[in-house]
Formats: C-alpha cells, structure tokens, sequence
C-alpha cells in the first residue's frame, strides 16, 4: 500500500495549481456553447495539456504520454475551483476514443480536433421507444442506395440533440443478420433534411432529451466507423466507459462537504439541523457509504496504473451504487430543509439554486439512463458473479 | 502509487486460509460450539505456528513488528472461516495496549509470551465505549474492583487488561485473589465471552494510560478495525456460499441462480460488498500512517461494514431456502459471528456519533457556501 504519488506529481499538482490561480478571473456563465470564449478556453487548456492530454498533437489534442495520475491530479484540482471545467459530454466522452481507436484517417483528421474544441457538439442516437434496456433489439433502418445511407425511424432519450451538429447513431443495416451483427456505427450531421427533433419535458423542468426523427434521410456511405454489421462491438468499447462517469466519487464527496455545510446552516425552532441526532445519523451513514466509495476508486485508481491487481467487481458496480447513493445523498439534503427543501426555481428562500431538488431528480434520471440499475443487476451476476442469464424466450 | 494487498500480505492471507480449510472444516466449528474445547485448542496452535500472535509485537520482544494491514488480513481470514480462536483482543490490542503504555517491565514480562504464544491477555473495554447494567470498575490503592463485561478473548486468558470510564487501563493476572468469572452465552460459539466480578484485585496501571484518552483510542480503532475484517470476510463466504448454493438448486426446472429476483439479490450483496474490501484496506493504511484520518476511518469502517454484513448474513440465507436456516448448512456460524461483531465495541449507531464527535460536528459552523451551481450535467 503506498497513497503518494511522487514527487514529480507533486511539483505538476503545484503547476496546476498556479495555472488555475492565473485563470481564476475567467467566467464563461453565459457565454453560449462554440461560442469564441468557449473554444478559446478549451484550446488553452489543450495547449497547457489539461484537456485532451493523450490525444496526438496531429489530431488536435496535446500529444502527451497516457499518464493516469497526471489525469487525476488535474481532475482534482479542476474540482476544487470554481474556474470553467473543461467540456465533457459524450462527443468528447464517447466518441472521440471511438474514433481513435477504430475511426479512417480521414475521420480522426475531420472530426477529433473540433470535437476537442467544443466547436461541434454531439449527440447520441442509441435508445428507440421499444429499445430501452434492450438496446440491441433497435429498429431505425438504414440502407445504402448508391453511395449514401438512407436512415428512416426514430430515437428517444437522446440529449442534446437541439445544439448538437452531429450525431453518432446505432442503425440497423443488416436486417437478416442475428440483432447483434445487424448493426451499423453511423455519423449524421443534424442539418440533413429529414431529421426533426421533439424535446421531452422532463420532470426537473428542463428538457435536457428529445425524440428525434429519421424520414428518408441521406448520408454519405464514407459516415460509417467500423464495418458494417459492427456497430454493437464499436457502441461497446465505450459503453463502459459512460457508465463509469455516472458517478465520479469527487464529486461525490464534494456534495457531501456542501449537505454537511447545508445541515450546520439550516434551523428547526432554533436548533442545527446536524444536532439533531435522526438527521446527524442518517448523514454520518451516508459519509460511511461515500468513503467506502472514495475507497473503491483508489483500487481501480491504483488498478490502472499498476498490473495484475483484479477489479472486474469493482469496476461493474460503480454505476449502480454511485447513481444511488447521489440520489440518497441529495434526498437528505431535502429533508434537512423541510418544505423549504421543496422550493424550486426561482422562489424566494430558495437554497443553492434549486441544485438539491434538482439534483435529487436528475439522479433518478441517472439511476434509470445508461443501462437500469436493474440491468446493472443483471450484469453484476452474470459476468462478475457467474450467474446464468434467463432463459431466451421464444420468438424474442 | 499502489492501492491493494502486497504480496506479503496476500502470502499470509493464503497461508492463514490454506491452514483453516486443511484444518477447521465446518465439522470441526460444529463440534467446537457443541463444547469440545480440544479442537480449538488444536486449531489456535497451529494459528500460532503460522505466526498470528507476533504480527503487531515489537522486534525487539520477539515480534514480527508489522502493521495494521497485515493484521487486518489475517482478522478477515478468521471471519471467513469463523475460527474458534482467540485473536482482536489477545494478539492484536493487548500487544498495543503494552507496547503504546506498558511500563519496561510490564513490555518485557508480557510481549515475548505473546509473541511466542504462551500467554492470552483479554481484553475489557466495553464500559467505556458503552456501560450497560451497572458494570463499571474503579481503581484505588492499586487494586480495582467492579464489574466487565464482554472481556474479549476473555476465556482461558492468563490475564487481562481492563478500562475504567476514563480510559485508563490496568492489568490484572487472571490468578488473582478476587475475580470470580462467569461465562456469557452469545449466540456466537465460536468466541467466547466472559464477564469478570473483581473485588480489590490487585492491578497494575498502564502508565502510559494515565490520564490519556489516546491509548485506549488507539486499541478501541485497533479493535473495531479487526472485527470489521472479521465481518467482511465473513459477509463473503456468505455471499460466495449463496452464489454457488444458487447455481445447485433447481426449481421449476430451472437453477434458482437463473431468477432475477435471487440475481438480484445476489448482485446486490456483492456491490455493497466490494466496496468495504477496500475500506477495510484504506482504514488499516490510515490507522498507521494518516494519524489525521485514523479515527474517522475507523469509526466509519466498523459502522458501514456492520450494516452491510447485517444485510448480507441476511439476504445470503434467505438465497438458500429452509436450507439456510438449518444447522446442517451451517450458514448460521457466520450469520452469528458477523452479529457479535456489530455490538462489540460499539453497535453502528454509537459508532456513527462517536465519527459525529471526531468531525467537530457539535461545535463547528458551515466551512462553505454549498455549490452554487451544477451547470449542464450533461455537458460538465
């Protein structure tokens, strides 16, 4: 067991540090995505190798070696800040390691480097009305006439479409083939006529989802990552890879910080919510379920850089004890408000914007996107416990 | 940066297993708790051979001088194979209580028996995390008198090392005139427990305890922290029995580990599970070089594992049908083992104030504004 880093990590942690202190004027509130302060800050943060830093200079990222801790002790620092974080999202997220790793040359040089930049934003068209938890069974058509793809049918749950340039889309291409080897990887742009888009009110208040609809829409047949019939394998290598950010246990801990803080400011008849000793144990098992969290990433933290240690376990439940135990953990924060924990928008003694009850919403939304908890079940006990899967029924 | 076991430690853990598999079958347990004493006895020497009582022992008195972590391995190895041994109290905070306030001559009259494994202390600090009834001892004119209750590795112990409500301790030789034992039946026959009746015993201090809440502090972070090893590896040979018990049975022509209503389950106990493995590891790690975090790690620990052990000592029966309620299975020596340790040295809700205590909670205002804004989830 050894929790340092090193030297040579701590004198880059005390460069960030300094870079983070330089920058601490910098406000981009308000300022809209692509906007030229947007790219701006997100190219700064290239250059300094901050943001994108394993991704090869030729294709715009900074063309650092793959350093684990070096990522994390940015991620750290970035956390404690409020200065602009770097832009996330499942372009960033999902699609460019996808087009790394299995994308043309012409791919990678077209769309990695603006990707990175924040100057295309993308959305992601996987889930359909019947294709939910069973993803595979999806059912948008596409067909190659000539030299384009032509896409007919409909996705749902896919955010960000309204501002997105671009989608990455799961088209059924094959349809004689079994459900799994029938699907293609496609990249749509957002402008080609025949895609319409319906926000989904959702119940935050917002409409961070949509439906998008497909009627006849063509592309050219060159949009395709991988080969065609390969898109499930293509969609997988970075499935996991979005389960895991659904939790990040940073986070975690600093929302636990603020619900602390929140439970010492709010009063009944006088008296600290935190005094309170049904309040104060319900938020001292919560801590207990955070830092047993906090522990599990310190293995896959220490699995990655180190080899031979087995995390399969570890790794396959994160998302469904994290997405959880946010939600948990923002639920208290509610009850320690009472019906002030209620208000919402702009209200008057609103607290922290809303972001509880928002939070508290938005996890449940989590809880149910990227695969139910209820299929987290599923893989839990099949591939880490070694459990059968249910019988296939017929005709499915 | 290494985050795990190193091959020392995952070495003795195999060896501790290696030996209880070969040598305390669930047949043997079962004799054990219907009273044939031999047995153990057989088992905890060949316990001692492979080491366990010198792991924490000074060099210099014979010991192996190593860490929390090392002991925690070996207490996770106990609890999976719920041995009838003696262990938290003789071999992991005795050794503590002497090095950290013994005085020379207690250090070098105790640690090398300990370490050779002739001689057992228990210990008793249960009044101080928490009297119950009226036990209580106080000390005056060097001999204390009152009552302990729940002395851990009490029984058969050559002597034994008691608090008082302040925290300070002594030690008193088990020979001596005044203490009359008796024995307590817990539903866990694997450990047993005693209460001591003491008038004007004789007793040495620890000098080091003196008016100083940081010994018994450190013994009481020791001691939780070796029962909740004992749980987690108790909780997954639980959890690893329901699994594979769930992949024999069949109904409805079916293997019952096909169900997702037992998946689930199943799925569940491992996903709290695996998480307190690496607790465990990070709070043994903490208690020997984050003196910062020690505490809080250790409180925490011992109330998450507790409640998570509680759960799955509970759902991993149920998994196995009336099968899981039988003696024959067996499954309820761990079932009992992880519920004797959730009360000892603190259930999880007087664990959770005491981590209330250590953060300051009662005095202490807000540090920080909470987060002001949680910009675009789907986008930051």
């Amino acid at each position: 067991m050894d929790l340092e880093y090193g030297p040579e990590y701590d004198d880059f942690r005390e460069e960030v540090k300094a870079f983070i202190k330089e920058n601490e004027g910098i406000n981009l509130v308000g300022k809209s995505l692509r906007s030229t302060e947007r790219v701006n800050w997100q190219q700064k943060l290239i250059d300094h190798g901050y943001f994108a830093r394993s991704t090869p200079k030729e294709y715009g990222g900074f063309g650092g070696e793959v350093d684990i801790l070096k990522t994390r002790i940015i991620a750290e620092e970035f956390a404690k800040s409020p200065i602009p974080k770097p832009l996330g999202g499942q372009g960033i997220q999902m699609l460019v390691p996808t087009l790394l790793e299995l994308g043309t040359e012409e791919q990678k040089q077209n769309y990695v480097k603006p990707t990175l930049r924040g100057e295309i934003i993308w959305c992601q068209g996987y889930s359909e009305p019947n294709s939910g938890s069973d993803l595979a069974s999806l059912q948008t058509k596409g067909e190659l006439d000539g030299d384009e793809w032509v896409i007919n049918g409909q996705k749902i749950w896919t955010s960000t479409a309204k501002f997105a340039q671009m989608c990455f889309c799961l088209v059924r291409t094959e349809p004689e083939a079994p459900k799994h080897q029938g699907i293609s990887y496609l990249l749509i742009p957002m402008d080609t006529p025949g895609i319409e888009i319906r926000p989904i009110m959702q119940m935050t208040g917002d409409a961070d989802f949509n439906e998008v609809f497909f009627t006849d829409v063509r592309i050219p047949a060159t949009n395709i990552v991988g080969k065609r019939g390969e898109g499930w394998k293509v969609a997988n290598a970075t499935l996991t890879h979005e389960r895991g950010s659904l939790a990040d246990p940073d986070v975690m801990m600093n929302r636990l910080y603020a619900l602390i803080d929140l439970m010492k400011s709010e009063t009944i008849d006088g008296q600290r919510v935190i005094d309170k000793p049904a309040f104060r144990d319900r938020l001292l098992r919560i801590q207990g379920k955070v830092l047993a969290q906090q522990a599990n990433a310190l293995r896959l933290l220490s699995s990655s850089i180190n080899k031979g240690q087995d995390t399969t376990m570890a790794r396959f439940i994160t998302k469904l004890i994290g997405t959880e135990l946010r939600h948990e953990l923002e639920g208290l924060a509610i009850d320690a408000m009472g019906e002030i924990g209620t208000l919402y928008e702009d209200s008057p003694h609103l607290r922290d914007s809303g972001s509880w009850q928002m939070s508290y919403m938005y996890f449940l939304g989590l809880i149910i996107g990227g695969g139910t908890n209820q299929i987290q079940k599923n893989i839990i006990s099949e591939r880490a416990l070694g459990m059968p899967k249910e019988p296939k029924v017929q005709g499915a | 940066m290494y985050f795990g076991l190193s091959e020392e430690q995952q070495s003795l853990q195999d060896n501790i297993k290696k030996y209880l598999e070969d040598n305390a079958p669930l047949e043997n347990i079962k004799d054990v708790a219907s009273g044939d004493t031999s047995k153990a006895e057989e088992i905890h020497k060949g316990l001692l051979e492979l080491g366990i009582s010198g792991l924490l022992v000074p060099e210099q008195f014979g010991g192996l001088e190593l860490d929390m972590l090392f002991a925690s391995v070996v207490a996770g190895v106990l609890g999976s194979g719920t041995a009838p041994v003696p262990y938290a109290g003789a071999y992991v905070m005795a050794p503590i209580a002497l090095t950290l306030a013994g005085s020379e001559s207690q250090k070098e009259t105790w640690l090398p028996k300990i370490a050779g494994g002739e001689k057992v202390i228990g210990i008793g600090i249960s009044e101080f995390v928490g009297a119950r009834e009226d036990a209580a001892i106080t000390f005056s004119n060097d001999s204390i008198s009152g009552r302990s209750l729940f002395v851990i590795d009490g029984k058969g112990a050559d002597a034994y090392i008691l608090s008082n409500k302040a925290g300070e301790l002594f030690l008193i030789d088990a020979k001596a005139k005044g203490i009359s034992i008796t024995d307590l039946i817990t539903v866990d026959k694997t450990r047993p427990s005693i209460e001591l009746k003491l008038e004007n015993v004789k007793a040495d201090i620890l000098p080091g305890s003196e008016n100083n809440k940081d010994i018994i502090n450190k013994i009481l972070d020791a001691g939780r922290l070796m029962l909740s090893a004992d749980t987690v590896g108790a909780s997954q040979v639980m959890l690893d029995k329901a699994v594979a018990y769930s992949l024999e049975r069949k109904q409805f022509g079916r293997l019952i580990g096909s169900f997702q209503a037992v998946k689930h389950m199943c799925a569940e106990m491992a996903a709290e599970l695996e998480p307190c493995h690496s607790m465990m590891w990070h709070a043994a790690h903490c208690y020997d070089h984050d003196p910062s975090q020690a505490r809080l790690m250790a409180c925490h620990t011992k109330a998450h594992v507790s409640e998570v052990g509680q759960q799955i000592s509970k759902t991993a029966t149920e998994v196995h049908g009336g099968m899981g309620f039988t003696d024959e299975l067996g499954l309820h020596y761990w079932f009992k083992r992880i519920g004797l340790n959730r009360q000892l040295l603190g259930s999880p809700e007087l664990i959770r104030e005491e981590a209330a205590k250590i953060q300051n909670f009662d005095q202490s205002p807000p540090d920080k504004v909470g987060s002001k804004d949680v910009g675009n989830p789907l986008l930051v």
